[in-house]
């Protein structure tokens, strides 16, 4: 037997073996489905996009000038396009930053047991599988001219004349409420259940009050759960599209940014342009979410006790 | 049931990222031996077994059974059996299926394998629950189907990681027993992984102490309990006062050491004098280990200085002098914890000594072991301690 | 006192009806919307009253025929069984590859998968739609199930990870010690343990799939829209009263649709498991 301290100098493990080591064997040829379809589906198209926005058509190019850069100029030069850009942050930020914040209490209040909790929660779940559409359709009707809304309101006298809650901005709002709220409920629920009850107990066996519990235990655990949250919750809202057509004014003050990339694509058929205001859709959203994502690990560097 | 001679395990080490999780492990294994490989998390005990199983690819080192290398076999081709320490048992499978999912895939015929399943199912004392779940079962119980999983196959070597580690107290003391009498009643070989040197004296006819991915000392209970290698291996051991000292002298087997943080504050410490283990000379940094059944407490304080000149083996090792400061209940006897310096020394004592009171520790100096502080220089095999 | 603060920490407090009546406003809208449309499509004539002045069936009868919904309801279920059964294909054993091994660009690979969950679809929608009309492939059936392979095939691979991660890979290192060959700690173990994973994230796939608007608009046509995309022609191409009611009848078939969908898979999956799958998947 040899003493220890000194290694055989020769190692035995085979190329296969020493690849192993590093992870790399056989199994991760099950990834090669998935690369395909993201390559093909995702990478090669949107690379294709970017090379589409700089060969403007030549009546972009003569409009607005700038050679390869039309579209470019075109998007921050054209005020009817530029402006998509505020129209739009007008709609997706507060109505993200309401769904988060509505959320919390919600959330807190229903991680309690009490009766009839599966009925609510379902009830919460259930705008996720109507969808854009339906959801459109279904507030034109009740939150039309002639709705029922207008119509108690009438009746018990709070209005003179009904109030025009769709076909404008609110309208989409609604929408983006209706369906975004559940998404980010879902969303902070899972979050908050992820946090030791215990933990609250703790504090308050040392003495906090409930504000306090909140304000100290709960909000910093749950901190990085609500920028996930929103950063996810403002995807949703940011791409609206359906509902800025349907229940909004879709040439004025809802004209978001996906409704005039489908203008470009759809009836103008300028897809070079329509990528380009997609990609700079794109561009904008990452720059939320990077903003975000990085005020979130400056403010927090910790786990939350729950995974996430 | 064990169908070979020998496994022999030859220069075997696994580097990953750049570090040796086990280096250079020489071990060679005789058929219906129980072996443990004893030593705490991190220290490449279960990197060695799962090297053995296979589920780990060796990168230096092979592995023969009776000649043959298996080092290169897939873990399923090698023809062992593991019980693994989360048990790993297949949850959507009933205890049955459980036991009969290895035969299974063996090929053996559906009347052998009911007899067998039967027979393992009963080896193990679960014969009412074989329609069950291992979610309905207890620890203990999902344990039994572990270990009845792997011998069902008939391993030529059955390898078992920490079995116990996951189970209570006392179920820990039955579970033993029993994977003690399996092992005999059906002639395995078993490899066992431990960090309770408990555990590992009780069941072993070999032990493996391992430290930092290398192999300490190789040896039986008997022989690893009464001479340890190094101070690392003795406190596995229940060498529960491991002190650092300075060697002063050391001639015949034997070295007076002083130790600087013992003892009243400002008379450079406390001198003792104990069996030397390993080279060691004077100036030496040494370790000191006594365990605390070995010191004998005694009320009054004597003057310090045992015998200069360097007395017998049966004399004492000299005095150490400090004030109670816990004493616990421990049934027979008490433990009591002094404080000597800075240091706080563990030893036995039949009658409680009051807390706060000053007390001698004595050893005789036989029992008192000095190790070299360093633990590079160790020899693996098992050695021959001179008188 | 104690024991009812443990309760309902909240329950007296003016914050707790604050969010019950937020909860009760949310629950109002969202009924009303469900209520209106239902009454809505069977009602005969609706313009200035409470409810219509009649109900009828015959709103399904013409909208059926008018909107071709035979064709749109059967796309509408064949896309969304094609893109669950092929996502569930290649996005599982991706998922297995990323649960279970650490290598060199894992994390590129994980941002890949993650992108097209995190970008608006119109961003790689539109050029995604362009090249699918660059290669003949537009308003096709082929098209719409590959563009809703994008976001769907990331979503089941983001779904199964953390699930097949959860499961304790010991098991198939105990399968492996048993004598099982790889083929067979996939078939005899894996697949068994997975199945409720994949049921989940398969119901998710289908529900996202059937609702999908964006993708789909952009590369649909006669013949290859599904019924959300029908809806939306529906409501931007006519309007006025007798058209609304014709929506209004298409959208129960939607919903019944998805309602239908939701049973039948939720007869092989427990709900539970399906929440709790929800909840996994969104903390990724």
């Amino acid at each position: 037997m040899s003493a220890v301290g000194q290694r055989p100098g020769r190692a035995t493990a085979s190329l296969r073996h020493r690849l192993a080591e590093r992870g790399i064997d056989p199994t991760l040829l099950l990834l090669v489905p998935g690369l395909v379809v993201a390559v093909a589906l995702f990478v090669y198209p949107f690379s294709y996009g970017i090379g589409l926005t700089v060969q403007p058509t030549a009546a972009m190019q003569e409009q607005w000038g700038g050679g390869a850069l039309a579209n470019y100029v075109a998007f921050f030069r054209d005020p009817f396009v530029f402006d998509s850009v505020w129209l739009t942050m007008r709609l997706a930020l507060p109505a993200a930053l309401f769904n988060v914040l509505a959320s919390v209490p919600v959330a807190m209040v229903l991680r309690h047991r009490f009766r009839g909790k599966r009925l609510l929660t379902s009830l919460l779940v259930l705008p996720i599988t109507l969808g854009t559409v339906l959801t459109a359709q279904g507030l034109l009707i009740f939150a039309g001219r002639q709705g029922w809304i207008n119509r108690t309101l009438l009746e018990l006298g709070l209005v003179d004349e009904p109030l025009k809650l769709v076909n404008n901005y609110l309208g989409v709002m609604l929408s983006l409420i209706i369906t975004g709220f559940p998404f980010a409920f879902l969303l902070i629920s899972s979050y908050l259940s992820g946090i030791d009850p215990s933990l609250e107990q703790a504090a308050k066996t040392l003495g906090a009050g409930w504000w306090q519990r909140f304000r100290r235990i709960v909000l910093p655990l749950l901190a990085p759960g609500l920028a996930t949250t929103f950063v996810l919750t403002f995807v949703l809202a940011f791409s609206v599209f359906p509902s800025a057509r349907l229940v909004g004014d879709a040439m004025g003050e809802t004209r978001v940014m996906s409704l005039m990339a489908f203008r470009a694509f759809g009836e103008q058929n300028d897809y070079t342009m329509a990528s380009t205001i997609a990609l700079m859709m794109g561009a904008v959203e990452l720059i939320v979410v990077v903003a975000v994502l990085g005020l979130r690990s400056l403010l927090y560097r910790g786990t939350t006790g729950g995974k996430g | 049931m064990s169908d070979f001679e020998s496994l022999e395990l030859r220069g075997v080490g696994r580097r990953f990222g750049g570090v040796d999780a086990l280096a250079g492990l020489d071990l060679t294994i005789r058929a219906g031996e129980f072996v443990a490989l004893l030593g705490p998390s991190g220290c490449g005990k279960s990197t060695a077994l799962n090297c053995l199983a296979g589920l780990l690819p060796l990168t230096h080192g092979e592995i023969r059974l009776d000649g043959r290398r298996i080092d290169t076999l897939p873990p399923e081709r090698r023809g062992f059996g593991m019980v693994f320490q989360s048990y790993a048992l297949f949850p959507h499978l009933s205890v049955a299926k459980n036991v009969a999912f290895g035969l299974q895939m063996r090929g053996v015929p559906r009347a052998e394998i009911d007899a067998r399943v039967r027979a393992a199912i009963d080896l193990v004392k679960l014969g009412e629950h074989a329609k069950k779940l291992p979610g309905q079962l207890s620890g203990g119980q999902q344990q039994r189907v572990a270990i009845a999983r792997a011998v069902v196959l008939e391993p030529s070597l059955v390898l078992m990681d920490e079995p116990l580690s996951n189970l209570d107290a006392k179920l820990r003391l039955d579970m033993r027993t029993e994977i003690r009498r399996l092992h005999q009643s059906l002639g395995l070989t078993t490899i066992y992984v431990t960090h309770d040197q408990e555990e590992a004296l009780s069941l072993a006819d070999r032990l493996v102490v391992m430290r930092e991915g290398r192999v300490q000392q190789v040896g039986t209970p008997d022989e690893l309990y009464e001479s340890p290698a190094s101070w690392y291996v003795a406190d596995f051991m229940g060498y529960r006062n491991i002190l650092p000292a300075t060697v002063v002298s050391a001639s015949g087997g034997e070295a007076v050491v002083e130790l600087p943080r013992v003892g009243s504050a400002g008379d450079g410490g406390v001198r003792l004098i104990g069996r030397a283990v390993g080279g060691l000379g004077a100036g030496d940094r040494a370790r000191v280990a006594v365990r605390p059944e070995d010191f004998t407490v005694t009320g009054a304080p004597r003057v310090a200085p045992a015998s200069t000149s360097g007395g017998g083996t049966t004399g004492d090792a000299g005095s150490v002098p400090g004030s109670v400061s816990v004493v616990e209940y421990h049934g027979r006897e008490f433990a009591v914890g002094v404080q000597a310096g800075d240091t706080m020394l563990h030893a036995r004592a039949t009658t409680a000594p009051d807390v706060g009171g000053a007390v001698t520790l004595t050893a005789p100096v036989d029992r008192v072991l000095v190790f070299p502080e360093s633990l590079d220089a160790v020899v693996v095999a098992p050695r021959e301690v001179a008188a | 006192m104690a024991a009812s603060t443990l309760e309902r920490p909240l329950a007296a407090r003016p914050s707790t009806w604050f969010v019950w009546a937020g909860m009760t406003a949310f629950g109002v809208f969202l009924l009303g919307i469900l209520v209106a449309v239902v009454v809505d499509s069977f009602g005969r004539q609706w313009f200035d009253t409470w409810l219509p002045d009649g109900f009828t069936t015959e709103r399904y009868v013409a909208a059926w025929d008018r909107f071709d919904l035979g064709e749109v309801v059967g796309v509408t279920v064949g896309v969304a069984v094609l893109v669950v059964v092929i996502s569930v294909l290649v996005g599982v054993p991706a998922a297995y590859a990323l649960a279970r091994r650490d290598f060199p660009g894992k994390r590129a690979v994980m941002l890949l998968f993650l992108l097209p969950v995190l970008m608006p679809p119109v961003t790689y929608g539109i050029p995604l739609a362009t090249v699918m009309y660059s290669f003949g492939l537009g308003r096709t059936l082929t098209a719409v199930v590959l563009v809703n392979l994008v976001p769907s095939v990331p979503f089941v691979i983001l779904t199964m990870t953390p699930f097949i991660e959860q499961i304790n890979p010991a098991i198939e290192s105990a399968a492996r010690m048993c004598g099982a060959r790889t083929r067979q700690v996939f078939t005899r173990i894996l697949a068994p343990l997975l199945v409720p994973g994949i049921l989940a994230a398969a119901i998710l796939v289908l529900v996202r799939t059937v609702g999908l608007f964006e993708l789909t608009f952009l590369v649909s046509g006669p013949g290859s829209d599904t019924l959300v995309v029908a809806i939306y022609r529906g409501m931007t191409a006519a309007g006025g009263g007798e058209a609304r009611q014709l929506i209004s009848a298409m959208s129960v078939i939607y919903t019944a649709t998805m309602l239908a969908m939701l049973v039948v898979a939720l007869r092989f999956v427990n709900p539970t498991q399906l929440v709790a799958q929800v909840k996994e998947t969104r903390d990724d």
